[in-house]
């Protein structure tokens, strides 16, 4: 094992480690956790030569202080953040994201803040000293399930790094580019036909709020009321990623990376996979738009998401 | 079996096995599951990442990379499954102490019913149960169905925090806390077992669907001593 670590000056708000997630494990009730953000989290890795699914530091507004003890790291941000690297004679440099830097011993990396986004990653060449639970170094602050028993990092913890020195450093970069397309789009619930023809006109429509009440199990959004005319409970059953779901109060809700395995009030509507990572950031304040697309559209969605982010690794081999 | 196949957004199947919640379906849910899960295992069927059985839905998730809505909906239109659940389910007993300090809305539950605390109790200890899911916090089994006639809706205003280890009824189902939770079930007792053990990586959830559980009455003194 290395003695190379970064000791946690200042945690951030909601500093943790992700993957792809965890799987198998839903008839249990536990959930698929994971990066929040998929295709900026498998980047960071892409950047520092890692396994895509390697375990990076996943960080929400405000971002950690880390101080490097005892070696050399690569390392690579991404997302839209806001960082400085402290060079050890005291010099600041301003960080850049989606390219790879060099950090010595005693170096600072000052996450300061993501911008108008949520969610930012931090990967480092070989990966972290931490041991996977349940086949996945996610961790589920909720459930207390994950590593650092399942607890978002504090200040003055410890995060041990696997190796130790940088050998062959290599600048890398992405040149990469926000999505366009604003809306969100979403296939039709199982539950579609709960809600009055004037309550699924409105959701279409019209613009929804999203709330302070949004976190890595799901999103609570305010706007025109949903009106339900069959029933707002159903008979308990599984939920996965991008549902939504409208409790009696008619407020949708999207659930996300940490939601529960199972859930009783009816979906209206579930986000196309391509679009998980675009809803996830949307800050609070901020107005959002469903737009419908059919399970071939859906489809043919993924497809193009999945070969950007290919292109986008491809830049870099 | 399955009554109607859909698709819950790009990256999974819903299988609606019918309207109604009892054993019977339910335990062609998780004959399904059963044989899904050792498919998925034996790697016979790519790209499936999460199987999530309920009272009478199967939730098949899967990594739209691989595979997709149509794919799985083929396979499971082949598939010949037949009712296997008897074979892979065990029978479990659950210790529970029902002594007022555990049982939180005993009292107040004899009084609604009009139903004395013993005999709400006996009722309970009398019955072999389903376990119909498990799931909403890790490990927790819902099990059914109760006795018809200490059936109530779920508290008015939900507790904040349910202690580990309670069990709790409601409408025609009993389920245990595993963990510490906010939650509106009522509460008429607790036991000292770990019903899921995070620790334990291979088997996590002593408590599987399809399992049969009944429970038997400990004192508080053994409640006190209990050791696993």
């Amino acid at each position: 094992m290395s003695d190379t670590y970064f000791e946690i000056l200042r945690p951030g708000t909601n500093t943790t480690i992700q993957d792809k997630g965890r799987s198998h494990l839903y008839h249990i009730g536990i959930t698929i956790s994971g990066a929040m953000d998929q295709r900026i989290f498998i980047l960071s890795n892409a950047l520092v030569n890692n396994d895509l699914n390697e375990g990076a530091l996943e960080f929400a507004y405000q971002g950690p202080l880390l101080k490097l003890k005892n070696g050399g790291v690569n390392f690579a941000i991404t997302g839209n953040v806001n960082f400085n690297i402290l060079r050890g004679n005291s010099t600041i440099e301003e960080g850049k994201c989606y390219q790879n830097y060099l950090l010595k011993n005693e170096d600072q990396i000052d996450i300061i803040s993501t911008k108008n986004s949520v969610f930012g990653y931090l990967a480092i060449e070989g990966g972290f000293e931490i041991e996977k639970v349940w086949d996945s170094y996610s961790i589920n602050t909720k459930a207390k399930i994950g590593p650092n028993d399942g607890e978002k990092f504090s200040a003055g913890e410890k995060i041990y790094i696997k190796k130790s020195k940088v050998e062959n450093f290599m600048e890398k970069k992405i040149d990469y580019k926000d999505s366009l397309e604003k809306s969100i789009r979403v296939t039709k619930g199982t539950n579609f036909n709960y809600f009055s023809e004037e309550a699924k006109n409105k959701f279409f429509k019209d613009e929804y709020l999203v709330t302070n009440l949004s976190d890595r199990m799901g999103m609570r959004l305010e706007g025109s009321k949903l009106d339900n005319i069959v029933s707002s409970n159903i008979k308990s059953e599984g939920l996965v990623k991008g549902v939504v779901q409208v409790p009696a109060d008619g407020n949708p809700i999207i659930l996300f990376s940490d939601h529960g395995s199972i859930g009783g009030y009816p979906k209206i509507a579930v986000v196309i996979t391509a679009d998980h990572d675009k809803a996830a950031q949307l800050i609070p304040g901020s107005k959002l738009k469903f737009k419908e697309v059919n399970l071939d559209e859906a489809e043919e969605l993924f497809k193009s998401y999945f070969n950007e982010t290919k292109n986008y690794i491809e830049q870099i081999k | 079996m399955i009554k109607n196949i859909s698709n819950l957004g790009d990256a999974a199947i819903y299988c609606d096995f019918g309207k109604e919640v009892n054993e019977q379906i339910n335990s062609n849910v998780i004959s399904y599951f059963n044989h899904l899960k050792k498919l998925v295992k034996e790697k016979k069927i790519e790209g499936i990442t999460n199987l999530t059985p309920s009272y009478n839905k199967l939730i098949i998730s899967f990594d739209l990379s691989i595979t997709n809505f149509k794919k799985i909906k083929k396979i499971l239109e082949i598939l010949k499954i037949t009712n296997n659940n008897q074979q892979d389910s065990k029978k479990i007993k659950i210790p529970i102490c029902c002594e007022k300090e555990y049982a939180l809305d005993l009292i107040s539950l004899s009084e609604k019913l009009k139903i004395s605390v013993n005999k709400i109790l006996d009722l309970n200890l009398n019955k072999e149960y389903f376990c119909y899911m498990t799931g909403f916090i890790a490990g927790m089994p819902f099990l059914g169905d109760i006795h018809e006639s200490i059936r109530v809706d779920r508290l008015q205003t939900p507790r904040v925090k349910v202690p580990k280890g309670s069990v709790g009824i409601t409408e025609q189902f009993c389920n245990i806390y595993t963990y510490e939770s906010p939650g509106g079930w009522n509460i008429i007792g607790n036991t000292p077992l770990k019903i899921f053990d995070k620790l334990n990586l291979n088997n996590p959830a002593l408590i599987k669907p399809g399992d049969k559980v009944s429970f038997y009455k400990i004192s508080k003194q053994e409640y006190l001593n209990w050791n696993e």
